[in-house]
């Protein structure tokens, strides 16, 4: 289900590190060795040998980052982003394995546009990446695909991202059918009558701004379906990105009837709320919007108390002259696979609104749980994904700074403390700053 | 090659003063509006004269940008350029570059090599006005961007109000209508607010948007509230706005029975205005908008003096005794 490229293995020892994996219950200074790729070691002054040695003093090591969420916009606007620039860019922050949406050009709706992504990301992708497929042939809400072949040929779960699933009979046969394979069903939860002509959240900013409003219960109204359908047919199912406290309400009144639904909430719903649309900036312009104030606490509470139990970036990259246009011009989306651990970071866990421990738990085995994958771990005998944190530096996020083929960040300009000093993924040194 | 000399820090030109623009209502204080209401009213004096014209702004380029139609806003807008003698020159969205897709960005850099003074934007778009301001040197006057501001339209409708009835603090204006789709009913919420009116909303509810109330007026869907307003502001219905098939209102005839202002909905001595163009017959009776007490001719007088005064306002760095100035040819 998941796919990199083809590359040696490292042998490294990552010395003096604090050595934290919320899920092992681990949190020491120990070395770390791996050999050919594996974890084979933890213990004091390891010897060299002839590994490569990284030098943790002062650094946080912890299990790489796992992204539910991305838009490699591969294929068809290749201009924006590639497997391999969008697996670069995962590296540089700090994820060891991400999943990708359909929402492409021509949709991955079939094995054949399945298989060709399937044998480029063994070309070039630097981190792990899983492929989600479409629910609906072309998206287009009406006709399901072929689930069956699509995850024999290694679709890691299937989504209509991008748009919702309109109709409920749709949503309910999905559900039903999906159920021969393993794989879950992720929902982008939007009732397109409601938030139709909607450019930011409807509420007292979009009221003194004039922009067409998108009332936060066109996606709670959608959310309360979906669960209402997995309760029916007992299956699982994945909430993506949301950002509503309704919504969450929905979610915990779920899980108190049983149901088994996970979701997933984005740095810019967890940081921001709608007030920064005042700056008129594109590049706080995404599908769902910004909330409000209170919409904001109910998430961070949510994603603490593990009702969410992912972090995802919903990487959005889009080309520079799509986003400079007015706001209402502008399309949905904003980039964050190398932003996200310092902007969550910055902001919660700095002001004390969640712990180091949760962040990293949400980052990496929250959404590998979600989608069935292994949990990256800090373990003897392992996979190496893992990931050096300086939870000390400053840095400056800056447009030349990405390697992300787009810039459209809601973070160009903004101070952040912790960087990403070094990722391994799958077994290999990928990422070093 | 000669020496590289490096100028002293001292005998650098000061930094020029950041360029000063007006897109909303919000980029101005209180002081800001009463002086610019005090130059309008000098202009209005000076357009007494047989000659009109002022040379104050001679050698100026003022450009005005429509991506949207227009009568009022800018055929004042030019007029006020031309009395102040600034060299000016329309461009329409249609007929332009802008037909063949050029971007607003392209367009913004293209007409910014002609080095404009200002550049009066009209755009169906929150947001264009800033986009101009960030790719050109000009001052830029927001002369509408979508649903967002309209401050012009606002700065003289308080100027007709100030004209009328000597003041604006204190005074009850009731806009009534389609607050969700109009720019004037916010810049003219903000403005009213700022200069200490008391501003009462009322229309249909899906045409109040949710949370209006933030901005310091009240709302409500009783057209009876009207009755208690020194000042009864009637919003156009705009239709072509509004989604198809949204169902702000049932119909148009239900629209004027419930919320339609009428000389029977109207006190006498109630002054009425509209920032027009109007829908005689659905938000307005015809025999309110012909009434005595309807301003609305008075507000098309006022757009051409209250846009003088921003152009002047903009153009010279603060206010500068105008009387000084003199008529052209005469000096």
């Amino acid at each position: 289900m998941l796919f990199v490229k083809d590359a040696p293995k490292e042998n490294l020892i990552v010395r003096g590190a604090r050595v934290l994996d919320p899920v092992e219950g681990l949190d020491s200074q120990v070395d770390v060795k791996v050999d050919d790729g594996v974890i084979a070691e933890l213990g004091s002054n390891l010897p060299q040998n002839s590994h490569r040695v990284i030098d943790g003093a002062g650094l946080v090591l912890a299990p790489a980052f796992v992204d539910p969420h991305v838009h490699l916009r591969t294929p068809g606007r290749e201009d924006e982003e590639t497997i391999a620039s969008g697996t670069r860019a995962a590296a540089a922050g700090g994820y060891c394995a991400i999943l990708a949406m359909p929402n492409t050009d021509p949709v991955v709706d079939s094995a054949a546009v399945l298989g060709a992504l399937v044998e480029q990301a063994g070309d070039e992708a630097e981190v792990q990446v899983g492929f989600l497929a479409a629910i609906s042939k072309g998206q287009e809400g009406s006709e399901l695909t072929e689930m069956g072949e699509l995850a024999d040929a290694g679709a890691a779960g299937f989504t209509d991202d991008g748009h919702p699933v309109v109709a409920s009979s749709l949503m309910w046969r999905a559900l039903q059918y999906a159920s021969i394979t393993d794989r879950p069903i992720a929902v982008h939860c939007e009732d397109p009558t409601l938030s139709r002509g909607g450019h930011m959240r409807e509420g007292v900013v979009s009221a003194e701004l004039g922009i067409g409003g998108w009332p936060s219960i066109a996606e709670s109204v959608m959310v309360e379906r979906d669960l209402a359908l997995a309760l029916y047919e007992d299956r699982t199912l994945h909430l993506m990105h949301l950002s509503a406290r309704a919504s969450v309400e929905a979610l915990r009144r779920a899980h108190a009837q049983g149901v088994r639904a996970t979701a997933e909430v984005t740095p810019h719903h967890l940081v921001l709320t709608d007030e920064a649309v005042r700056t008129l900036d594109p590049n706080v312009k995404m599908n769902p919007p910004l909330g409000g104030p209170d919409d904001r606490k109910t998430l961070v509470e949510a994603l603490r108390d593990g009702t969410i139990s992912c972090v995802a970036t919903d990487h959005a990259p889009h080309a520079r002259h799509e986003k400079e246009v007015p706001f209402e011009a502008a399309p949905f989306g904003v980039t964050g696979l190398e932003t996200a651990f310092a902007s969550l970071y910055t902001h919660l866990v700095e002001p004390g609104l969640i712990s180091l421990e949760t962040l990293l738990e949400r980052m990496s085995a929250g959404p590998a749980r979600a989608y069935g994958l292994d949990t990256p771990k800090i373990a003897v005998g392992v996979p190496a994904n893992a990931v050096l944190l300086d939870t000390q530096a400053s840095w400056q996020v800056a447009e030349d700074g990405f390697k992300s083929r787009s810039k459209n960040s809601w973070l160009i300009g903004e101070k952040l403390r912790g960087r990403v000093r070094a990722t391994i993924a799958a077994g290999r040194l990928v990422h070093e700053s | 090659m000669g020496d590289l000399h490096v100028m002293r820090d001292d005998l650098r030109p000061p930094d020029p003063p950041p360029t000063r623009h007006l897109i909303s209502i919000g980029d101005l204080t209180r002081e800001d509006v009463e002086r610019l209401l005090a130059t309008a009213r000098t202009f209005e004096r000076s357009l007494d004269r047989e000659m009109k014209k002022l040379p104050t702004l001679r050698g100026r380029l003022v450009i005005n940008v429509f991506y949207e139609s227009s009568t009022r806003t800018s055929s004042s807008f030019e007029l006020a350029a031309k009395r102040l003698s600034a060299d000016t020159m329309s461009i329409k969205a249609s007929g332009s570059a802008v037909d063949k897709g050029e971007s607003l960005k392209d367009t913004a850099i293209t007409l910014g090599a002609y080095d404009p003074d200002v550049i009066v934007l009209r755009h169906p778009q929150i947001g264009a006005p800033e986009l101009v301001a960030k790719v050109t040197e000009a001052r830029i006057v927001n002369a509408g961007d979508g649903k967002h501001q309209h401050p012009t339209q606002a700065l003289l409708d308080l100027y007709t109000i100030q004209e009328q009835f000597g003041r604006i603090e204190g005074l009850h204006v009731a806009i009534v209508g389609d607050v969700l789709h109009s720019r004037v009913a916010r810049s003219n919420i903000q403005a009213l607010v700022l200069l200490g009116a008391r501003v009462t909303l009322v229309g249909p509810p899906p045409l109040l948007p949710r949370g209006i109330e933030a901005m310091g007026c009240e709302a409500t869907t009783d057209i009876d509230a009207i009755g208690a307003a020194d000042v009864v502001y009637v919003l156009r219905m705009q239709k072509e706005r509004m989604l198809e098939g949204a169902n702000y209102v049932p119909s148009l005839r239900e629209y004027t029975a419930r919320w339609g202002v009428t000389p029977e909905r109207l006190r006498p001595g109630q002054k009425v205005m509209h920032p027009g163009p109007m829908n005689r017959g659905v938000e307005i009776d015809p025999m309110v908008a012909d009434a005595a007490d309807a301003l609305i001719e008075t507000q098309v007088r006022a757009g051409l003096v209250v846009r003088m005064a921003v152009l002047y306002d903009l153009l010279t760095t603060g206010p500068k005794p105008v009387e000084a100035e003199v008529p052209m040819g005469v000096a």
